[in-house]
């Protein structure tokens, strides 16, 4: 696993509660992890904080799965 | 109509002096002071830096992290005491109607170290607004009653009150007026408080409210004593489950006590400070007297706003002795936030709680700290002072007044 992506695995784990081993690359965060669309929203604000990226509104919409975040993050974050 | 009773038939309790009911009665029994330096934040550059905290709480024990953490610490106590008071009543959740059960509760300020958090972080940033989107629904007031009826799938009326230091006993008038309207078959009420931050000590201190006692922070809740020099912010919660008398019959509940009547007035005078000769007070106990439809002497205990504050402490005492006459000095008189210090919205909830425990054992906790009674005071009324007192008692009046000028009063009686 990247450092990107145990990080991104610690959020998801710290902010939904979830078991690390439910947090897949497939793994979608509404249908698989239970999170509501407040708690979507809030771990794209913790993307942001912890790799120093800001997402567009536009672009967060297409981030609903474990491995889209991370090849979002790999591709922007600084 | 006539109207159905209203029984109380469970109890929530988390406080400065107790975690539990039990443990609370336990602190109101032997007098027990729930003051202690700050721990919240490091309070070393206020005026005051002590406070009637909940000590040892530890909210994973009752609620999971990640739900716990969409939470104010006003809910987190919400949720704990609401518990602790279904759990005590016996329901059987799948038996009862759900859509006639309500949750009414009061909170004065509702999810302050929320705002504060959320508002110190946009501070230091660079102008780019970075809220959390649980920030609101933590925030608001009414999440407590909110997420109370979520957990419990109770569909009836479901706010909060907000009369500053009076919330509570409006909560509970509310929800007793459904209940015997027949609106509602029964009602979580109760409410809770968390306001011991920077915010909440500083904008105190900033009214000059508040006791300066550091050297001392058990006696700084002294109400009476000629040298109180203001009040001891508590933090906590307190729940009061109501039912109609044939329904908690009905389902073989154990049953505390009735509530007979509530009262409300205001002082339409000033914002912060009493009417100096307790005119509201004065009102609200007639008001609460008149529909319970007894007699002022029929009142056994009356357990009193006392706040410990130069101003507020003699002008209830003028207008308990305006009402009562002789019998004020019969009856048993004290303030339990000289142990709990003062919940603001949620005194009315702990201070119901202690009058429904003083009827149960059929004994009076006292004011503590009462070293020098106010040379003001006749010294024929009987404040309970310092010890618990065993006596009769069949009725007890409470009193909370807030700033706003609001004044509400309920009646508790033995069946």
């Amino acid at each position: 696993m990247s450092a990107i992506a145990s990080k991104v695995t610690k959020i998801i784990v710290e902010k939904l509660g979830v078991d690390e081993s439910e947090v897949t690359p497939e793994a979608s965060f509404t249908n698989d992890l239970g999170a509501d669309s407040l708690d979507t929203v809030e771990l794209i604000m913790e993307f942001e904080k912890e790799f120093n990226v800001s997402i567009p509104d536009d672009q967060a919409e297409n981030i609903q799965t474990v491995g889209q975040a991370v090849t979002y993050l790999e591709e922007h974050s600084k | 109509m006539a109207f159905k009773r209203v029984v109380v038939t469970g109890l929530g309790a988390l406080t400065p002096i107790g975690n539990t009911v039990e443990e609370f009665w336990h602190g109101l029994s032997t007098g027990k002071s729930g003051a202690a330096i700050i721990t919240r934040f490091d309070a070393s550059k206020f005026r005051t830096q002590f406070a009637c905290e909940v000590k040892n709480f530890d909210v994973t024990q009752f609620i999971p992290r990640q739900d716990a953490r969409k939470m104010d610490l006003f809910t987190q106590f919400a949720m704990v005491v609401a518990e602790e008071a279904i759990k005590d009543s016996g329901l059987d959740l799948e038996s009862i109607n759900r859509n006639k059960a309500g949750v009414i509760w009061g909170s004065g300020i509702g999810g302050l170290k929320t705002f504060e958090e959320e508002v110190i972080n946009f501070s230091k940033g660079d102008g780019t607004p970075k809220f959390n989107p649980f920030f609101i629904p933590k925030m608001i007031a009414d999440s407590a009653s909110g997420q109370i009826s979520i957990k419990y799938g109770f569909r009836g009326p479901n706010y909060i009150t907000v009369s500053a230091c009076a919330s509570t006993n409006n909560a509970i008038i509310d929800a007793f007026n459904y209940i015997r309207l027949g609106r509602i078959n029964l009602c979580i009420s109760g409410g809770s408080e968390a306001a011991v931050t920077q915010a909440g000590i500083g904008g105190f201190n900033g009214l000059r409210a508040m006791s300066e006692r550091n050297d001392d922070p058990a006696t700084g809740s002294r109400p009476y004593d000629k040298d109180r020099d203001g009040f001891v912010l508590g933090d906590g919660g307190a729940a009061l489950i109501l039912e109609e008398y044939e329904h908690a019959v009905a389902r073989g509940a154990k049953i505390y006590c009735e509530i007979i009547g509530g009262g409300m007035s205001s002082d339409a005078y000033h914002i912060t400070a009493p009417h100096p000769e307790g005119e509201g007070a004065y009102l609200s106990m007639v008001d609460a007297l008149d529909d319970a439809n007894i007699k002022p002497e029929e009142v056994d205990y009356i357990n009193t706003h006392g706040t410990s504050t130069p101003l507020g402490d003699p002008q209830e005492i003028k207008a308990i002795e305006k009402l009562f006459g002789e019998h004020t000095y019969k009856m048993s008189i004290s303030s339990t936030k000289s142990m709990t210090g003062h919940l603001l919205g949620a005194a009315g909830a702990v201070e119901s709680v202690a009058a429904v425990l003083a009827i149960k054992h059929q004994v009076v906790p006292p004011t503590i700290n009462l070293f020098n009674i106010d040379e003001s005071i006749d010294p024929r009324i009987d404040l309970t002072p310092n010890v618990a007192k065993a006596r009769k008692i069949d009725v007890v009046l409470s009193n909370c007044f807030g700033f706003g000028g609001h004044n509400a009063t309920l009646i508790f009686k033995k069946i």
